[in-house]
């Protein structure tokens, strides 16, 4: 792209671009006062006040970027914003995990934590608050953090674009804040994990944007002649979701000053569209980004290679290729067509192969270094990691097909299958991640506490599995109780009957979930003392020069 | 228009991501690309900093 050093090319930081920014945070500025001054509802008008002030914020970091000289990053890279990812996904995660708990409760015990004069605590709104927290927003911060850090560490090359790396950041957080309140205001278009309006949507199609550019930037001025396999998956992540985001959420707003807007789908052809985004938003946002992770950082950590690069290459290009049909399993036994619906099950079988492909290739990394599991809790973490997504993506196929489906459909196993991956994948290799990075970025010789690690890791795996074995039980409970007739032929069970058979488990479950978010706060507590500087007593890590041959 | 869609899908489309993941297969397993690879690899691993913590130009 450009012939000058990334070391020259810093201390230039955006200098042309101030005038173009400042001229778009104020147009942005001026667009978001006359939608608030001529808001059709109250909703779009609150939420165009906090565009306004978001810009406003931007115009006082962009004055004071100016002034205080910007100085480069001594080490070549732009490090800075992977550390404000790091403390972004932290702080998401624990507000993402604390309303996971407060509706497990409310599952558990209708009224707890609910107020009539504050309508938004009810169930309904908090539940896409806690699942769009935990994904997008916990989620979506640890993969924009790791994709920067890592594609210019395996490119040897600056993030390109000067500040557009911080607009993605600050760009994402607006996304996040809009989307979260729009949810306890009521705002939302009804389209599981696709719930934020238009507006929301247009937004993030622009930060998405800009994403993408930053990360091809950063890869077309590599110097390193190969793009290593990690750039390969997040680059897979980046464009998918920016085409799964568009297309699904093609509406037509009732009004340009108004919150609410209509899908362009209807019926069979809506639902269809919403499962085809919803499925590869866990094909392409949880799975392919966190399988970049997966590929750099326990190499990393393990200080091994990857087990197999050729494998890497074929798990690759067939998790792209199968993925994008397995939507339609969520829709089997309704207007869907059949073949449709066949066609849905077979992709997601055929997919066992390249996810144990790729599971095998993560934990294969260790051979010759299992001994590392012994001593090392952040790469035991990342590795348990990896058998959770051996785990649930053995347990999904199983449950795409039909016959199977027709037990686990609308139960509580769904909610335990997304468990078991979301926090024992995602989670798993994210907090490793973060393990990881942050001794990295703040240059500190060790984690504040490798055994803080270990309780971490200890009860956050009780709580998991505390969650999904009650989801389990009581999901196939649930099931088999639907299913039951007597010898009439009437059905042997009441729904009510069912709730309540189920309210021991849901106890469990929340019990899991609250130990789950003591493991983060424990994690939270260790990173930020390891950011500072700190080492626990008792706890000085021999140099690994210094370790006895054994 | 539903006709002509799914008749391409399922005979040139069929061939083509056949054929796609053929060539990936080749690619991927060509003998001559191994070297490539081991070094491809090790690029994480490889990744010497400076005093900084930075990258050496």
């Amino acid at each position: 792209m450009t012939s000058v050093s990334p070391r020259a090319a810093t201390a230039t930081t955006g200098g042309g671009d101030i005038p173009f920014i400042a001229a778009a945070l104020g147009i942005g500025l001026l667009l978001a006062l006359f939608v608030a001054a001529r808001a059709a509802d109250p909703l779009m008008s609150a939420h165009a006040f906090m565009f306004a002030a978001a810009f406003v914020g931007g115009g006082f970091a962009l004055v004071h970027h100016v002034s205080s000289g910007a100085k480069a990053d001594p080490t070549g890279y732009e490090f800075g914003v992977v550390k404000a990812g790091v403390f972004a996904s932290v702080f998401w995660g624990l507000a993402g995990f604390l309303v996971g708990v407060v509706i497990a409760a409310q599952l558990a015990f209708p009224n707890i934590f609910y107020f009539s004069d504050f309508g938004w605590t009810n169930f309904g709104r908090l539940r896409p608050l806690h699942t769009s927290a935990v994904i997008f927003a916990f989620g979506g911060n640890v993969l924009i953090a790791t994709s920067f850090y890592v594609v210019q560490r395996t490119s040897r090359a600056k993030l390109w674009g000067g500040l557009a790396p911080w607009f993605v950041f600050w760009g994402y957080q607006l996304f996040i804040v809009i989307a979260a309140t729009g949810y306890l205001m009521g705002v939302t278009q009804s389209r599981e994990y696709a719930e934020p309006e238009w507006y929301a949507d247009l937004w993030l199609t622009l930060v998405w944007v800009v994403y993408l550019l930053v990360f091809l930037g950063t890869l077309l001025k590599r110097k390193e002649p190969h793009i290593y396999v990690a750039n390969w998956f997040y680059l897979a992540f980046i464009v998918t979701i920016a085409m799964l985001h568009i297309v699904n959420n093609l509406a037509i707003p009732v009004s340009l000053t108004g919150v609410k807007s209509y899908s362009l789908f209807a019926g069979v052809q809506d639902a269809l569209t919403q499962w085809w985004y919803g499925h590869n938003a866990v094909g392409f946002f949880l799975t392919a980004g966190f399988l970049a992770i997966m590929y750099y950082f326990i190499p990393k950590q393990a200080d091994r290679p990857v087990y197999s690069y050729r494998l890497s290459i074929i798990h690759f290009w067939a998790l792209i290729f199968i993925y994008i049909w397995a939507g339609p399993h969520h829709l089997h036994y309704t207007a869907l067509p059949e073949w449709a619906q066949t066609l849905g099950m077979t992709f997601s079988i055929m997919l066992w192969m390249p996810s144990w492909g790729g599971m095998i290739n993560g934990l294969m990394t260790l051979s010759g270094a299992w001994d590392k599991l012994r001593t090392d809790p952040v790469l035991r973490m990342m590795v348990v990691s990896v058998a959770f997504y051996g785990m649930s993506t053995f347990e999904g196929p199983l449950m795409s097909v039909r016959a199977v489906n027709s037990l686990s459909h609308y139960t509580d196993w769904t909610i335990g299958h997304v468990h078991s991956g979301a926090l024992g994948w995602v989670g798993y290799i994210s907090f490793g991640a973060l393990y990881c990075l942050t001794p990295w970025l703040w240059k500190r010789k060790s984690l504040y506490s490798n055994a803080l690690v270990e309780w971490h890791f200890w009860v956050s795996t009780i709580g998991i599995l505390l969650y999904i074995t009650s989801m389990w039980v009581s999901g196939i409970m649930q099931g088999l109780m639907w299913r039951a007739y007597d010898a009439f032929g009437f059905l042997e069970y009441s729904f009510v009957e069912t709730v309540e058979a189920m309210h021991p488990y849901y106890i469990i479950r929340m019990t899991g979930g609250l130990l789950f978010l003591v493991g983060a706060l424990i994690m939270a507590y260790n990173l930020w003392r390891t950011a500072k500087g700190d080492v626990r007593e008792k706890e000085f890590a021999p140099s690994p020069a210094l370790a006895p041959a054994e | 228009m539903y006709e002509t869609l799914a008749k391409i899908a399922q005979t040139w489309g069929l061939l083509l991501f056949v054929l796609a993941f053929a060539l990936v297969l080749i690619y991927a397993l060509n003998p001559r690309n191994k070297k490539k690879f081991d070094e491809a690899k090790r690029i994480p691993l490889e990744d010497e900093e400076d005093e900084n913590g930075g990258k050496r130009d």
